[in-house]
């Protein structure tokens, strides 16, 4: 390690003000502290500081998102080969989700890091690591065959349009990875929506008993046949282990609270506003249940929560520290609101199944407006104090 | 029976080094004034480099105050007025004599003395810089009547100082002092104390005070998150606080006539190979203190303690307010993919490293900034480590944006920096929060004064 940093030491000063290489500052420096925690001590304040940093953060974030990526890229190979009526072992179906999978990954993370680097640069900022989040958390909520340079044009739009206008890392409105999302959906509905994209390499003739819809797609069809379906005890497992076709992460509820956990035990991922989510949606679930108008709304409320992307919405998206509430309370709000509406486009949206995307991408807008009530009746609750301190030297 | 009260939020952080409870005396050749431990004041010097001084001889007053006199610790020869950048007057420093020689301000009982000759007698003698005001948390204005006055009588921060032990014996001097600052407002006189069994009988035996015990973590010692609890300070209000010894020099001014600057400090820190308690005077040069009593890697000296103290050199001074120093490895050191090693020998307040399975352990902890300044990301943590009602985040911001109207709403009149240096401390985008507030506090106080 010592000859790399003496290297680094070697070619540092080119990179600084005035050097060959200026212009690459924040480049250099990004790569440097991935490296090697940098030398620098405590100038101002506290002489001591905690071990844990943003890189470590994020990189915790990322790790939670392991389990549901390991298994989207076995699942993109079995769906596959259940299409075609092939029963191949274990590996092939890996490689296969492999293939599909990691050019996603690449095209997401260059197209981002590189207008991150770009912006950081302009800006004179180090770079920040809140990309390494959203970069792994595009693939995982697009469906496996969306063609790459799709994924480089919602990536450049998200981080651009959804975070640096705004000022970058730390100040965005809306969740990058949604944003990216929510950008696909609207401009090109025909790879993002449908029975024909969430099976990589589907054939034009599915074989019997195997379909290309995703639980949402089936329910919002209506239809008596495809309600009866998903509400078999069979299909239910298949929702909660996740062997069904759908966006790359979101199919199995069993990866996704793997991931939970980790953010849980971190208490990076906030309990607050998982626990309000569940709560918002059960309520509007019951809701619907005691209703019971429609079919869909027969749908049992807890079915709610292991259907499309409503378990990884939770964990993943809601819980962005940036885009969500700030204040304590106000996250209780957040979430709850978030699982209410969810739930509510799902049954109610003839347009838009994936209920969760616009439910958290409404509540990023509101999320500002929450804190500002939560925050005004602490003000409230300070000045009360004053006037009752003066009520009673009266 | 004192008041109970329970505090939840907050860290301990556990570090090696604490002072071996044995007091020695020590006497140091060198001792200071540093006028750049007093918020807000402007010196304007009153002696000069070769001049004599007892301890208790005026050294240099506040331009802005000019009642408020700063005086010399002991008697001995000014020997240098250091200045720093833009003429900054940064220390006075005097050669300490022998045999102390004190000035004699008259022994009375404060009993007998109006208000405004205590307050006189105070200022004169120079004890009277020892007592702090909230809001903006600088020198208490001898103009205002506090609707209350605070004692907190023990300190929660890292390695802090036992104040327990530093009282012992010293009861009389303290009751003196009580009787004193008692006089000085119409409201109560708190003396906060930990709800711990076998507290000093100097404490629990005082008179005339409102006894109050706080359990938790730090900051439970802290004098914000009392007066929070107690008697809340609103817009408008002044409170004032100080710690027990700043008492004792009071009580001992009005006993015996002297301005008696003694200080009990402890000396604490992993890189100190003998820790204790030193009985010196307030000031006092740390040179003969650490001088082959430290290990000999490089090394950092604080005046104080690791969350709020100040850096000084080997042979810098204490600073007025504080009864501990601390010495701590410099951790200028690069770390190979440190932000993803395991961790077991790193100490964190998150459950993201390997050494959360060993609760107990303590730890030597350097200066390293463990990563790089970044925007805020991470929300609700702040909020776990401070158990005062106010929005840590939310006002933090109103101060980078010089929204004078929402700090204020926010409830800056309540805090000082230190409430925040636990923020600071887990903050993983280790932004230097405590000068950010400190410049808050600043910018507010010209906005209101």
């Amino acid at each position: 390690m010592k000859g790399l940093r003496k290297f680094i030491d070697k070619i540092k000063p080119q990179f600084e003000k005035g050097g060959r290489f200026e212009k690459l500052h924040s480049t250099f420096e990004a790569f440097e502290t991935f490296l090697f925690v940098p030398n620098t001590v405590t100038k101002k304040g506290s002489h001591i500081r905690d071990a844990m940093d943003m890189k470590r953060t994020m990189a915790i974030v990322v790790l939670a998102m392991v389990p549901p990526l390991l298994f989207g890229i076995w699942n993109v190979g079995y769906q596959h080969y259940l299409a075609n009526a092939m029963q191949p072992d274990f590996w092939p179906m890996v490689w296969y989700g492999f293939l599909k999978v990691f050019p996603i990954i690449v095209v997401s993370y260059v197209t981002g890091l590189a207008i991150e680097f770009a912006f950081a640069q302009s800006r004179g900022h180090e770079v920040n690591e809140g990309f390494l989040v959203s970069g792994m958390l595009i693939p995982l909520v697009m469906p496996p065959d969306v063609p790459l340079w799709m994924v480089a044009v919602a990536t450049a739009f998200a981080v651009i349009i959804g975070k640096e206008v705004f000022g970058g890392t730390g100040m965005n409105i809306l969740n990058p990875a949604l944003t990216a999302r929510a950008f696909l959906f609207f401009a090109y509905p025909r790879h993002m929506s449908g029975d024909d994209v969430w099976i990589a390499g589907m054939p034009d003739q599915l074989p019997d008993g195997v379909t290309g819809a995703t639980p949402l797609g089936e329910a919002l069809a209506g239809k008596t046949e495809g309600m009866a379906h998903i509400m078999e005890p069979g299909y239910v497992w298949d929702m909660f282990w996740g062997g069904i076709p759908g966006s790359i992460g979101e199919t199995s509820v069993i990866a996704i609270l793997l991931g939970a956990i980790v953010l849980l035990i971190t208490g990076i991922g906030s309990w607050r506003i998982m626990l309000s989510v569940l709560v918002g949606s059960i309520s509007m679930g019951l809701i619907f249940n005691a209703i019971g108008a429609t079919p869909y709304m027969q749908v049992p409320f807890w079915q709610h929560l292991i259907m499309g992307g409503f378990a990884f919405g939770l964990v993943y998206m809601a819980t962005d520290p940036v885009t969500a509430s700030q204040t304590q309370r106000g996250k209780y709000i957040y979430g709850f609101l978030i699982g209410f509406i969810a739930i509510l486009i799902r049954v109610f949206n003839p347009g838009y199944p994936e209920g969760m995307m616009l439910a958290i991408l409404l509540m990023n807008v509101f999320a500002p407006l929450i804190d500002y009530y939560v925050l005004e009746g602490n003000i409230k609750k300070r000045l009360k104090r004053v006037n009752h301190a003066v009520e009673s030297a009266k | 029976m004192p008041n109970k009260y329970k505090i939840k939020k907050g860290l301990d952080i556990k570090l090696l080094g604490e002072a071996e409870k044995v007091i020695k005396d020590f006497q140091s050749d060198y001792y200071a004034l540093k006028p750049t431990d007093f918020h807000g004041v402007f010196p304007k010097m009153l002696v000069g480099e070769g001049d004599k001084v007892k301890a208790g001889s005026p050294v240099f007053y506040d331009k802005y105050r000019d009642e408020t006199i700063f005086t010399s610790p002991v008697s001995g020869t000014i020997e240098e007025v250091r200045r720093g950048p833009k003429r900054l007057l940064m220390e006075i420093r005097i050669k300490a004599d022998t045999e102390i020689e004190y000035e004699d301000f008259g022994s009375t009982d404060p009993g007998m003395l109006s208000r405004e000759k205590i307050i006189e007698k105070m200022l004169k003698s120079g004890v009277w810089p020892m007592i702090r005001q909230r809001p903006y948390s600088v020198i208490a204005n001898p103009k205002d009547t506090p609707k209350a006055i605070f004692i907190s009588g023990f300190d929660s921060s890292p390695l802090a100082p036992d104040f327990d032990l530093i009282v012992h014996g010293h009861g009389k001097e303290f009751q003196a002092g009580l009787d004193t600052l008692r006089k000085l407002t119409d409201g109560k006189l708190h003396l906060n104390i930990e709800d711990v069994e076998g507290q000093s009988k100097v404490f629990l035996n005082s008179k005339n005070v409102e006894l109050n015990a706080f359990s938790g973590p730090h900051p439970a010692g802290n004098i914000s998150t009392q007066v929070q609890l107690i008697d809340p300070v609103n817009k408008g209000d002044v409170v004032w606080y100080l710690r027990p010894q700043e008492v004792i020099s009071i009580g001992t001014l009005f006993l015996e006539g002297k301005f008696d600057a003694k200080r009990i400090v402890a000396l604490t820190g992993s890189e100190v190979l003998k820790t204790g308690y030193l009985k010196t005077h307030t000031g006092a040069c740390i040179e003969k203190m650490v001088d082959g009593n430290t290990t000999g890697i490089k090394k950092r000296y604080i005046s104080g303690n690791v969350l709020t103290g100040a850096k000084i050199e080997r042979n810098g001074f204490i600073s007025f307010y504080d009864s501990q120093i601390t010495v701590i490895p410099e951790g200028d050191e690069y770390e190979f993919f440190g932000w993803a090693a395991p961790g077991l020998k790193k100490y964190s307040f998150y459950n993201a490293f390997l050494s959360k399975i060993f609760p107990g352990k303590k730890y030597r902890l350097n200066t390293n900034l463990h990563g790089g300044e970044r925007a805020y990301v991470l929300t609700g943590q702040y909020e776990k480590v401070f158990p005062m009602d106010i929005y840590p985040m939310q006002l933090l911001k109103a101060i980078m944006t010089e929204d004078i109207d929402m700090m204020e709403q926010l409830g800056i009149y309540e805090i000082d920096e230190e409430d925040f240096a636990l923020c600071e401390y887990i903050d993983v985008s280790k932004t230097d929060m405590q000068s950010i507030v400190r410049e808050g506090i600043n910018l507010m106080r010209k906005e209101m004064e």
